[in-house]
């Protein structure tokens, strides 16, 4: 018998990140888990589903360490499928619902997916890119399927259907380790072709572990999560909530505030998690004072810094509530968080360690810095990603050695300082990703599609600040000559080939680019 | 022009639809894909400055503004009421 392909004797000796979920559904069966799209899931219907969706995978060919990408929005599937994808011994890839084809095409065969489980609505998008898929075996579609234009996808089969006849008491055999890769995310890099970052079990065990203490988590909490699951920050409120045994809120978007206000107070919510777009947007209601919001109990900020001033009106607003900055990296969950009680004394600072990690920042040579001076962050924990997906390169410019021999530390590619208290400071990024409503955007990614515009010869593209998307992304671009195009023209052509959030808020058209003496187009020049 | 085609309009240009004749009139601008929640704000900027309206904080439900038709629906209530929190505002 293939050895890895072997059931582990002694399944629960060591937890893995699904264990979560069995745990929870065995302690408080009847609890609801999960509330989205008008459906209350209790933990036990969670459990059954989940396992029923992980022997649907098991008989439809995908085995220990395939990957099953989810392409869906925040739905009861997406859950139902993270945790089913666990217990079928795969690794979980979310995509974002807002990728296009020719994206979503090479996603599937970057990772090679052995499945893909989406949702009918975006068939105008999967059904191409599945297609183009050398590798699936399985394509699990959720909602009224269009048969002419998914019938021939390889092994196509409706959602319901899939489910309807698997055992639902208990999950396929564990065959993974605790070492073993429980998902992997696709992130924005820096040179414009997506990057995967594999995270373990035990790096998500960890950096749930690691959350749910500082914020304190209890089964009394109620969720309400808006950011997509295909984001970390995302995800971790699906996985803390799962673990503790609290409600998760899930909601598609922030589209619509006063829905989603609505809810918090329906629900009696007690932790929101946001970016800072959410908040000025929230800032800007005049309705925002006739909600009840006394319940929450914390709200979060991440992916980028919250100007103190809506600090300020978070405190205001919400005077019993604890405010959290916190500081992440999808390679490292979470590098940083303000203890609350400090945001009055430090609004802007990103704090200190959170449990079990330690911090240092280091010079170009390596060195570490003391208070005041500023350096690249390094981060040791079991929380740091496994690597980046394939890109031994990649990963050895962000892994390097630690303290111990043979360990690895993160190199985070970001710059920060500490104060004499040892509270740390973000101060910029080292490469020139840009951060758009609390999306990464890297402008390498945007100028490689701008250039693939018939009649644009150069492109480069920048993060100007906006008071709502904290940077709006800005495009200078040459055109051929005699070429005329419009701003729009270029921003429809975008947004055939990119995410929303990626398509240039404004388009310059100009003659030339500054240079730097080798050339290279000096992005300084053109803030 | 009517309303509906000025909100078809502003939606397949604004958020770069590229097969504007398969998105429906009643479709759903979240479901498809063609607005996020920034999108929602772009929608009611537009509403505002084409049809002086005032979209109140309450009226930014997808009951007033998930699709096109919707859209109109709501321009044309507002249009015709007489003033904040009129008929159908709610």
């Amino acid at each position: 018998m293939n050895p890895f392909q072997q059931a582990q004797r002694w399944p629960a000796a060591v937890p893995q990140l699904h264990d979560y979920l069995h745990a929870t559904a065995a302690r408080l069966p009847d609890k609801v888990a999960l509330v989205c799209d008008g459906q209350r899931l209790t933990y036990a219907e969670l459990e059954a589903s989940s396992n029923a969706l992980a022997h649907a995978l098991v008989r439809r060919g995908v085995r220990r360490g395939d990957r099953v990408v989810i392409f869906a929005d925040n739905t009861v599937q997406t859950v139902i499928t993270f945790w089913g994808a666990l217990k079928a011994n795969a690794v979980t890839a979310i995509v974002n619902s807002q990728v296009k084809t020719d994206k979503l095409a090479s996603l599937l065969n970057d990772c090679r997916a052995a499945a893909l489980v989406t949702d009918a609505r975006h068939t105008a998008i999967f059904a191409e890119a599945a297609a183009r898929s050398a590798h699936l075996k399985a394509t699990l579609i959720a909602g009224p399927r269009d048969e002419s234009r998914t019938a021939h996808l390889p092994g196509v089969v409706d959602w319901d259907e899939a489910l309807a006849a698997e055992p639902r008491d208990t999950a396929p055999p564990r065959l993974n380790l605790d070492i073993d890769l429980a998902a992997i995310v696709y992130s924005s890099g820096t040179t414009g072709t997506p990057k995967a970052i594999m995270l373990t079990h035990r790096n998500m065990l960890t950096a749930a572990t690691s959350i749910s203490t500082y914020l304190e988590n209890v089964e009394d909490d109620v969720i309400l999560n808006v950011l997509p699951l295909a984001l970390t920050y995302g995800l971790y409120q699906l996985i803390t909530s799962v673990k503790v045994g609290a409600r998760l809120v899930l909601m598609r978007s922030f589209a619509y505030p006063a829905q989603v206000l609505e809810q918090l107070v329906t629900e009696g919510v007690t932790g929101l998690p946001g970016v800072p777009t959410m908040y000025a947007i929230l800032a800007g209601m005049q309705t925002l004072r006739d909600y009840d919001l006394s319940k929450l109990r914390y709200v979060t900020n991440a992916a980028a810094a919250l100007p103190v001033k809506y600090i300020r009106m978070l405190r205001e607003l919400l005077p019993g509530a604890k405010i959290y900055s916190m500081y992440g990296q999808t390679e490292c969950a979470r590098g940083a968080y303000l203890p609350p009680e400090d945001v009055d004394r430090k609004p802007d600072s990103i704090g200190i360690a959170p449990p079990n990690m330690e911090l240092w920042l280091v010079d170009e040579n390596d060195e570490k810095v003391g208070p005041g001076q500023i350096g690249q962050l390094v981060i040791r924990s079991a929380m740091v990603m496994k690597g980046y997906w394939e890109k031994p390169e990649d990963t050895a410019e962000r892994l390097r050695p630690g303290p111990l021999p043979g360990e690895q530390v993160l190199y985070t590619g970001d710059y920060g300082r500490f104060d004499e208290d040892g509270y740390l400071y973000f101060v910029s990024r080292m490469d020139d990703i840009i951060k758009s409503r609390g999306e990464k955007v890297s402008p390498r990614e945007v100028e490689n599609a701008l250039v693939d515009i018939p009649g644009v010869k150069e492109a480069a593209v920048i993060g100007v600040p906006d008071p709502i998307l904290g940077q709006a992304v800005k495009a200078f671009l040459i055109l051929e000559p005699g070429v005329a195009l419009t701003e729009k023209a270029v921003q429809m052509e975008c947004g055939k080939r990119l995410e929303a959030f990626l398509v240039p808020k404004a388009v310059v058209f100009v003659s030339d680019l500054p240079r730097t003496s080798g050339g290279k187009i000096k992005k300084t020049d053109l803030r | 022009m009517a309303i509906e085609q000025r909100v078809r309009d502003f939606v397949t240009s604004n958020f770069f639809v590229s097969d504007a004749a398969s998105l429906t009139d009643s479709a759903s601008l979240l479901d498809q894909g063609v607005v996020d929640s920034t999108g929602v704000l772009e929608i009611i900027g537009f509403i505002e400055e084409a049809f002086g309206l005032t979209v109140e904080d309450d009226e930014i439900v997808p009951a007033n503004l998930d699709s096109i038709a919707r859209i109109a629906a709501y321009v044309e209530r507002k249009l015709g009421a007489p003033g904040p929190g009129g008929p159908g505002s709610g």
